[in-house]
């Protein structure tokens, strides 16, 4: 092979390459940050606003008396007054309390579970598709056995948002792990990973995005358990959301449930996208896995 | 042109030839065959191949479906071991394939960072030494750039240096621009030409592009299939740089596609 190889169509080659370059990048333009935030917000404003029309045409409708179904204005001056009292705020600590540790535990027993099974072949057989079957299962259903076991108590509640919600990060961590690119997995090994070095460089970060979704799943299955928990589990002495529903109903509040309800609505929702929905966003935006980036 | 001769892996002696500074060659594949899976339903992938690559050549590998010839890069590769025969790499190896693999997750610098960390490079001494990779492919300045956002050749670039980050001696190579467009593919010809020489590679490069391998190797291996077996080997007594539409090109890509179209009819019902 000749050596002057290395140098003579070199400049010609260099305006080659980086015409190439310039001409495959997308030139999309990146949109003001203030528009990009009011293009994410109408829509939703739009949908709760004609949530509250259905709901204000309904009440004017008179289909059931005031008392029962009272309207959207009413419910929102309770809501009001009910935010400066200690009272809610007390609700609303406690049971994100319980929210937090249910959650927690749910991390540290399903995430051992799922890495479990996606490490032995023999736990994926045993547990796999159970794992599958108890995500299914309504978690209010467990509801009289911890009753039984526990009795009207703390462990009650969370023993089911932790069956509610381990299940769902389990699954995520295991279709995670299995969804790495085999690709990916020949490239770490061809550059010499093996081992838990492998898991650190390549699997772990590889399987975020569906891990991400898992976690998400479980906290919603989280949320929804501890909601039906509160109410079935009323623990004396002790306040808290769906403990303010139940009581509402027995003193025919309407007002007062309804605003409980919004709030707790409010709360799922603010979790999902300002926790999860961060992180969610961080992770595929990096990937170039959003379509709707820019 | 220096080499630093490396003990042998396999403990074949080291021969001297006349005229070069070369010992061992690069690659040393010895009767190697390769059956997968046991009984009835084994599958001979590759059959009694040999095949030695001198260091700094480029050799060229090409074959109809079923030839093994990823398996056999796999072989070279470390990445299986073949049921008999021997392999024998001096120095180190790096796999590129059809797609770029990038992690989707670091930046292009990045990438190749991986392969100096894993080399055991100093964190300090990363950054510095991707960036100078990086400008060895004259992505210099997308280092900070995902895969995502970078076109296919450009990956195929990154994947590049992310080989030569490796420290690699022998650089393997899979169809590595069977996915590109025809214009990307030329410019990245002369691209890897280029590096592999000014780098001292000794490339195999497995194509089933005829013209591809005429235009890149100085030696062109074609396989037969099922099982995979050295059916010709040619050499490329062309002049560099070469273009890929050239008559000399061509006529010598005519030659091996007459000979790779016979391997096919072997094959007919």
């Amino acid at each position: 092979m000749p050596a002057d190889l290395a140098t003579a169509p070199h400049d010609r080659l260099d305006q080659e390459l980086s015409g190439l370059d310039q001409l495959e990048l997308s030139t999309v333009a990146h949109r003001q940050a203030s528009l990009r935030i009011w293009s994410a917000l109408w829509p939703k404003l739009f949908a709760v606003g004609l949530v509250l029309a259905v709901w204000q045409f309904v009440v004017w409708r008179e289909w059931k008396p005031r008392f029962v179904l009272p309207s959207p204005a009413d419910v929102g001056s309770v809501m009001w007054d009910d935010l400066f009292t200690a009272e809610l705020w007390r609700a609303v600590g406690h049971t994100m309390r319980r929210a937090l540790v249910g959650f927690a535990v749910s991390l540290l027993i399903g995430g051992a579970v799922g890495i479990a099974v996606t490490r032995s072949r023999v736990m994926r057989v045993a547990v796999g598709s159970m794992i599958t079957g108890l995500q299914t299962m309504p978690s209010i259903a467990w509801f009289p056995l911890a009753i039984l076991l526990f009795q009207i108590s703390e462990q009650a509640i969370l023993f089911v948002v932790v069956l509610g919600a381990a299940p769902s990060i389990a699954n995520g961590i295991i279709s995670g792990v299995d969804s790495v690119p085999p690709i990916l997995r020949r490239v770490g090994h061809t550059l010499g990973a093996r081992g838990l070095v492998l898991y650190r460089e390549v699997v772990i970060p590889a399987a975020m995005p569906t891990v991400l979704t898992g976690l998400k799943q479980g906290w919603a299955f989280s949320w929804r358990s501890l909601m039906a928990g509160e109410l079935l589990v009323l623990i004396p002495g002790t306040t808290s959301l769906g403990a303010r529903l139940q009581f509402a109903r027995e003193f025919s509040d309407a007002e007062g449930l309804i605003a409980s309800m919004a709030v707790i609505f409010v709360i799922g929702v603010l979790v999902d996208s300002l926790v999860f929905g961060q992180i969610e966003r961080r992770v595929l935006t990096s990937r170039g896995l959003r379509t709707d980036a820019h | 042109m220096t080499i630093v001769v490396e003990p042998d892996r396999q403990g074949v002696p080291a021969t001297t030839q006349p005229g070069r500074d070369i010992a061992a060659p690069a690659v040393r594949i010895a009767g190697v065959s390769k059956r997968f899976g046991v009984g009835r339903n084994a599958v001979l992938a590759l059959d009694r191949v040999s095949l030695d690559v001198e260091r700094g050549e480029f050799l060229c590998i090409v074959g109809a479906s079923g030839c093994g010839k990823s398996t056999l890069l796999n072989l070279v590769a470390g990445l299986d071991a073949a049921t008999v025969g021997s392999v024998a790499v001096q120095g180190r190896v790096a796999l590129m394939f059809q797609e770029a693999a990038l992690l989707p997750w670091r930046t292009a610098a990045q990438n190749v960072e991986l392969a100096l960390k894993l080399r055991k490079v100093p964190r300090a001494d990363r950054r510095e030494q991707a960036l100078d990779l990086l400008s060895l492919v004259r992505l210099q300045d997308f280092a900070d750039r995902r895969p995502h956002e970078l076109s296919g050749g450009m990956r195929q670039r990154v994947a590049l240096a992310r080989a030569l980050g490796q420290g690699a001696d022998v650089l393997l190579m899979d169809e590595p621009f069977g996915a590109l467009d025809a214009i990307t593919r030329d410019v990245l010809h002369d691209e890897v030409e280029r590096v592999a020489f000014e780098q001292h590679l000794t490339t195999i490069f497995v194509t089933h592009n005829v013209r591809e391998a005429a235009r890149l190797g100085d030696r062109i291996v074609l396989l037969s299939s099922r099982p995979g077996r050295v059916a010709a080997t040619f050499g490329v007594p062309v002049e560099r740089p070469r273009r890929i539409e050239s008559p000399e090109v061509s006529a010598i890509a005519a030659d091996v596609t007459v000979r790779l179209r016979e391997e096919v009819r072997r094959h007919a019902g």
